[in-house]
């Protein structure tokens, strides 16, 4: 049972990054209708720039100014590179986004070098002991950030008046257009929130192990969870996020005992399993609109 | 008629194989010299070129589904590899370290390797069809990920991560040509075979979009609601595509490492899909030539690219440096892909196409 308890906090933990990842997916995706594959270099730039920043300032001053910066070079790359691209079909833009992923990667990767980088995160691997279970803290960490983070994202779409706006936005472009919104505003304030999101997901990846040269495939793992809450749910995207970080967990902590045909490491692409089975079921995701049909 | 060579009667000579005459003049010298190429240059440069020609047959492939037919697939790395795997395994020793089955005759197991590549794409169809635009891209790239799983676990027949498996034997009527015969080097040989495929396979796929089915899919690509109303079958027509550049993926994949005899499971991940995706989109979506231009442009940059340091000293073509060919390299690949698509959206074949139009209309071209 305390194994369960275990793995379940700390798919709990993971998941709760994964929800941070995909709610910058969604908040792209809902106002400008594309992914953006970029997410996993802006979400490595901001582990880094933690890593750099933290011997100096301190860790817990250097995660807020990470989150600033990349959310400014975000906004810059919208700026520069996205802004032309307005009215093409999104499959084109999303490509657009792989190009610059690459591009701001390898310019990261030159900052990591072949070493593991620390975060200088305060958490360690220490544990603690939760009614009788031991858990990371970081991961208990990572779990209250983000619900810090979710409730304070859902009371700015809810009750402040750009939250409206991108709400408006989100609904239907050109009408919030008519209404004097200000539409080029919401596309770059929402990739600027997407890349501080990224950066903060970042460093909670980072926390324990260190910042590598492979740490962006794990921001790839919020892809799935996007698609199986539906892409333009913000609710969704945290469920998505959330479950795919148990599953993930629970697949790793058990599959080995019931089905080792699998092989090992099939946690790692469990969540595509997942994602593919839903989505049989369901092709709009858990909690994605349905398109209507209009001729 | 006479004196205005470009005025059609009809509906077969406006969508003719090669329409003008200056196509049918231009393609026949471009194929002669291309045929006359490994007799000019030294044998490197040979291996690369065939390299580039099988991956213009993949490119060719997935513009087929994601040019043509508008389905945006990231998944193609996985297509190849079901495809290199296959013709591995055909042709492999039977009494070796991996799974084998003595097949060498390249005609038969380049057939089998795009059937059961075109078979694994139809496998995928009923999931494609029900999604589009963005959740298929996301779907597909699932796929790879899954695949690269399954290709690092089934040890019997890929030979596992870091050690991989020989590639398919290519060997016609009864003559290895992997190893240099009386007459010509082992790359002259390789190149001309790819050669020969590329322009058999890219025929093949000018013909098909230019009949009926090819008509579907634009019509499917540009509105498939539309096009259901119209009487064309959305599902059948996008699951059809699939198939048919799986095949093109299959044929492609056995081929891929035949030149350097080689390849691993490590080979066939996310990279892979966006190499071709660039070459579609490089290229000129839509267009077969423009496909063929991606994948050579793609496959040749590494070696544009490795020409720098003596260029700009500051790149070291060591692994080391503060700047490395292979970190420039990466970034050319993403900025390439960045540039084209906001300035050039056609492409390397809508760059020729304005060179054309702008010849055919001077001195008046403004």
């Amino acid at each position: 049972m305390s194994e369960f308890l275990q793995s379940l906090v700390r798919g709990l933990g993971t998941g709760s990054v994964y929800a941070l990842l995909a709610l910058g997916f969604v908040i792209i995706h809902k106002s400008t209708r594309v992914i953006s594959f970029a997410q996993p270099a802006f979400m490595l730039a901001g582990a880094v720039l933690v890593a750099h920043l933290a011997p100096d300032v301190g860790f817990f001053l250097a995660v807020p100014v990470a989150a600033v910066v990349i959310a400014a070079l975000a906004l810059g790359v919208e700026r520069t590179v996205l802004r032309p691209m307005i009215g093409r079909p999104a499959f084109v833009v999303a490509i657009i986004t792989i190009g610059v992923d690459v591009v701001v990667r390898v310019v990261t990767n030159a900052f990591i070098g072949l070493d593991v980088l620390p975060v200088g995160d305060p958490w360690g691997l220490a544990t603690v002991s939760l009614l009788g279970v031991e858990v990371q803290q970081r991961y208990l960490v990572m779990l209250a950030t983000t619900v810090v983070v979710v409730v304070g994202l859902f009371a700015f779409f809810r009750f402040s008046r750009t939250g409206l706006a991108m709400r408006a936005v989100a609904h239907d472009q050109e009408v919030a257009l008519a209404q004097g919104i200000r539409v080029g505003s919401v596309f770059a304030l929402s990739w600027a929130l997407a890349g501080g999101l990224a950066a903060l997901a970042g460093v909670f990846v980072a926390t324990g192990a260190g910042v590598d040269q492979q740490l962006w495939v794990v921001a790839l793992k919020a892809l799935p969870a996007v698609i199986l809450g539906g892409l333009d749910s913000l609710g969704g995207a945290v469920v998505g996020g959330l479950a795919v970080g148990v599953v993930e967990s629970l697949v790793g902590t058990y599959q080995g005992d019931v089905a080792p045909w699998l092989g090992p490491n099939f946690a790692l692409v469990a969540p595509y399993a997942l994602m593919l089975v839903v989505l049989l079921v369901r092709p709009h995701g858990l909690f994605g609109a349905r398109e209507v049909e209009r001729l | 008629m006479r004196g205005r060579p470009e005025l059609y009667t009809s509906y077969a000579q406006d969508s003719a194989f090669l329409n003008t005459r200056p196509k049918r003049v231009g393609t026949g010298a471009l194929v002669l010299f291309a045929a006359l190429v490994p007799f000019l240059v030294t044998d490197d440069l040979l291996v690369l070129l065939a390299t580039g020609f099988v991956a213009a047959i993949g490119a060719i492939g997935l513009n087929i589904v994601t040019g043509y037919a508008g389905q945006v697939s990231l998944g193609h790395a996985f297509f190849l590899a079901i495809g290199a795997y296959t013709g591995a395994a055909l042709s492999g020793d039977p009494d070796g370290r991996v799974l084998g089955f003595g097949v060498t005759s390249l005609p038969v197991w380049l057939l089998a390797s795009g059937l059961v590549a075109g078979l694994a794409g139809l496998l995928v169809a009923p999931l494609a069809v029900r999604l589009r635009g963005l959740y298929l891209a996301i779907v597909t790239l699932g796929l790879v990920f899954l695949g690269e799983h399954v290709f690092r676990e089934w040890t019997s027949l890929t030979g596992g991560p870091g050690i991989g498996r020989p590639a398919a034997v290519p060997e016609l009527f009864g003559v290895r040509l992997d190893r240099a015969s009386a007459l010509f080097t082992a790359p002259q040989q390789l190149y001309l075979l790819m050669l020969v495929l590329l322009v058999l396979f890219g025929v093949l796929a000018r013909n098909l979009v230019r009949s009926r089915v090819g008509r579907a899919f634009a019509a499917v690509r540009d509105r498939d609601l539309a096009a259901a109303v119209i009487g064309v079958d959305p599902t059948r027509y996008k699951a059809l595509a699939f198939a048919v550049s799986s095949f093109y993926a299959g044929v492609a994949g056995s081929l891929l490492f035949v030149v350097n005899g080689f390849f691993d499971p490590g080979s066939f991940g996310l990279l892979l899909s966006v190499q071709y995706i660039a070459m579609v989109l490089i290229g000129g979506a839509g267009t077969i030539s423009g496909a063929v231009m991606g994948a050579l442009f793609i496959t040749l940059l590494p070696r544009i690219t490795r020409e720098l340091p003596g260029v700009l000293p500051f790149i070291s073509a060591e692994p080391t440096g503060a700047v490395t060919v292979f970190q420039v390299e990466a970034v050319l690949y993403g900025l390439l892909i960045v540039v084209f698509l906001i300035v050039e959206p056609r492409g390397l074949f809508g760059i020729w196409v304005r060179v054309r139009n702008y010849w055919r209309t001077w001195p008046f071209s403004y």
